[in-house]
């Protein structure tokens, strides 16, 4: 076992690089951040050379980027363009968007499976077919569709729920657009705990849990769950970076200064350093989640070891 | 009442029986291969005529958008702003005094033309390379994997919203290209596996005894037989991409002006949702009508070349 994490840990390493390094690439090497600096004006050249200077730009890029790693090594991730350290931005937006991502995730989670279950067991019946129609509009219609529309009618119309996310991002505020991000995901994971459910349960072992009349509740939740739900946490694990991106659209419908939105400042701002860093997290939480997943596989299933 | 249904009940029974006794013993047993089974089950599905429909539908809009309305998109009015459906204009305008209907059945030549484009792009790239990497193993396996586990690393929306935002190209060049790149690992991945499946198959062991060369086992052998996971993700993704443009587009980076998407009318029309709702809604149920399209296809195609879901 700490054989494999080590290993992992390892094999994690030029993989961070290999996409740290593509992102440094498409922002430095492909734009210029000093130029951005002064907006529309052309920049007095001797001042553009002190900032190229100043920010380490006039460096070949591989050691650009070195130097970059190194100061972010040291906890160093640059200044944003409001003259903020890049970490204080981070330490006031990541706490925000993992209250969203967890809401999302939660959403996404019990509802998804639930629903899946439901359909696996009832296989082509009225559920079923429901439960299919429900995730296919849900795959189809994109997400800032059903942000729009949501807010429109339960927020607006309605009056159910706060359009737009209060500063400190409270829990019920964070309810409608968590629903919103977990849209998509949440009819994946109904698809997939459906496909799973619905092949495992004419599995010999079910038939066996039946057969020697072990309560239903307990074949569903100790045989059927458990043995279905492999390929689930796999696909949960790997979307919880896709909804700490997703958030770049929702934080921007709900108005959420998480993540998303600093992000979304750095860009249109062309801020090489926020975009960056920010960036650089979440690829970490990204790996860092897949591989908890491949840890979570062993709990779930024993017969998976690591050599 | 009951005899007549029964006789004819009986009937079609001996038209069937005829029918089959037709049919010469030689092509009876003639085997249906994976393609003529999963077209069998295909033909027989009503969501693959609707979505097929659908799609045939669109792809007729895009190429020849002026046979559904003689208005340009671009002819707008600033006195008509926002105001709602007319005679002549069933949709409404928007904000700058367009008409919504035009600009909605012009915006589905951006979203096709981007699906087919990135979707034909990745997977000729993704499989070409997986397949080989597949095939022949080795540090080309190795290189291929750690670089498609790289992109992997980058969200496919993080990823295109930093490109895209350096990139500035706005045209629908420059998106698919973009897409493309980041969107061939999934192929790329889905064909490794499915060459090294089948590369372990009984009759390409065979025709490697019979002395058969790399080139016409990868082609005669391997390829038919590993292109059925590759075409299933492929058609599902064609619906994602779509969907990715459109998100991209909305936030500001994908495609721009003067180009008609419904991204970007979706993303003018969102702040005057309160005021103009018409606006967001046609060209919001354009896209996820399309979308729901493709991803439908996908389905119906997954379900016939993919017998174990059954």
């Amino acid at each position: 076992m700490g054989r494999y994490v080590i290993r992992r840990l390892l094999q994690m390493v030029p993989v961070f690089l290999g996409t740290t390094l593509l992102i440094f690439v498409m922002v430095y090497a492909l734009g210029d951040p000093v130029a951005a600096m002064f907006g529309d004006r052309a920049p007095d050249p001797a001042t553009a050379a002190m900032i190229r200077h100043q920010l380490y730009l006039d460096h070949p890029l591989w050691q650009q980027y070195l130097h970059y790693m190194g100061q972010i090594l040291q906890g160093d991730f640059g200044t944003a363009f409001d003259g903020q350290p890049v970490t204080q931005l981070m330490s006031s937006a990541f706490p925000v968007t993992l209250r969203l991502t967890l809401v999302a995730f939660a959403i996404e989670g019990i509802f998804g499976i639930a629903l899946g279950l439901l359909a696996g067991m009832r296989r082509g019946r009225f559920a079923d077919t429901g439960v299919l129609g429900f995730t296919l509009l849900m795959i189809s219609i994109p997400v800032f569709v059903t942000g729009y529309l949501l807010q429109y009618f339960v927020a607006v119309k309605w009056q159910l729920a706060n359009p737009a996310v209060a500063d400190g991002a409270p829990f019920g505020d964070l309810i409608l657009p968590g629903i919103v991000l977990a849209g998509v995901s949440l009819a994946y994971v109904a698809r997939l705990t459906r496909t799973s459910v619905a092949e495992n349960s004419r599995a010999d072992y079910i038939r066996t849990a039946v057969a020697k009349g072990m309560p239903r509740r307990r074949v569903v939740t100790t045989h059927l769950l458990r043995n279905s739900l492999i390929p689930v946490v796999t696909f949960l694990g790997t979307d919880i970076g896709n909804l700490m991106a997703g958030a770049v659209v929702t934080e921007r419908i709900f108005n959420v200064k998480g993540v998303g939105f600093q992000l979304y400042q750095g860009i249109l701002r062309q801020n090489p350093p926020t975009v960056v860093g920010f960036v650089t997290v979440l690829v970490l939480v990204f790996l860092a989640a897949n591989l908890l997943v491949d840890l979570l596989y062993a709990v779930l299933d024993p017969r998976i070891r690591y050599a | 009442m009951p005899d007549t249904t029964n006789s004819t009940v009986k009937d079609q029974e001996a038209t069937t029986l005829d029918a089959v006794a037709a049919v010469t013993p030689a092509q009876r047993d003639a085997p249906r291969s994976l393609w003529n089974d999963a077209w069998h089950d295909l033909r027989r599905k009503p969501i693959f005529y609707v979505s097929s429909l659908l799609i045939l539908f669109l792809i007729v809009i895009s190429l020849w958008p002026s046979l559904m309305t003689s208005t340009s998109p671009y002819a707008c009015d600033l006195s008509k702003s926002q105001l709602g459906p007319t005679g002549g204009h069933p949709f409404g305008f928007d904000t700058q005094g367009c008409d919504v209907y035009a600009r909605t059945i012009y915006g589905a030549r951006a979203s096709v033309a981007v699906g087919i484009f990135t979707t034909l792009g990745a997977t000729i790239l993704g499989s070409v390379l997986g397949g080989l990497a597949g095939f022949y193993g080795g540090w080309w396996d190795a290189i291929l994997s750690r670089i498609s586990d790289i992109f992997f690393g980058i969200p496919i929306l993080l990823g295109g919203v930093v490109f895209l935002s350096v990139i500035k190209g706005g045209s629908i060049t420059t998106v698919v290209a973009f897409m493309v790149l980041l969107g061939w690992p999934q192929i790329a991945r889905i064909a490794r596996g499915a060459v090294i499946t089948a590369k372990q198959q009984d009759y390409v062991q065979a025709a490697r005894a019979l002395g058969a060369s790399s080139g016409r086992m990868l082609l005669r052998h391997i390829a038919p037989n590993a292109l059925a996971p590759v075409i299933v993700v492929a058609t599902i993704a064609l619906g994602t991409y779509i969907s990715l443009e459109a998100t991209l587009s909305f936030l500001g980076v994908g495609l721009k002006p003067p180009t008609v998407s419904w991204g970007i009318d979706i993303s003018q029309a969102s702040t005057m949702i309160r005021n103009a709702p018409h606006m967001l809604l046609w060209p919001a149920g354009a896209l996820s009508i399309t979308v729901l399209a493709f991803i439908m296809l996908g389905d119906a195609v997954r379900d016939a070349l993919d017998p174990k879901l059954r």
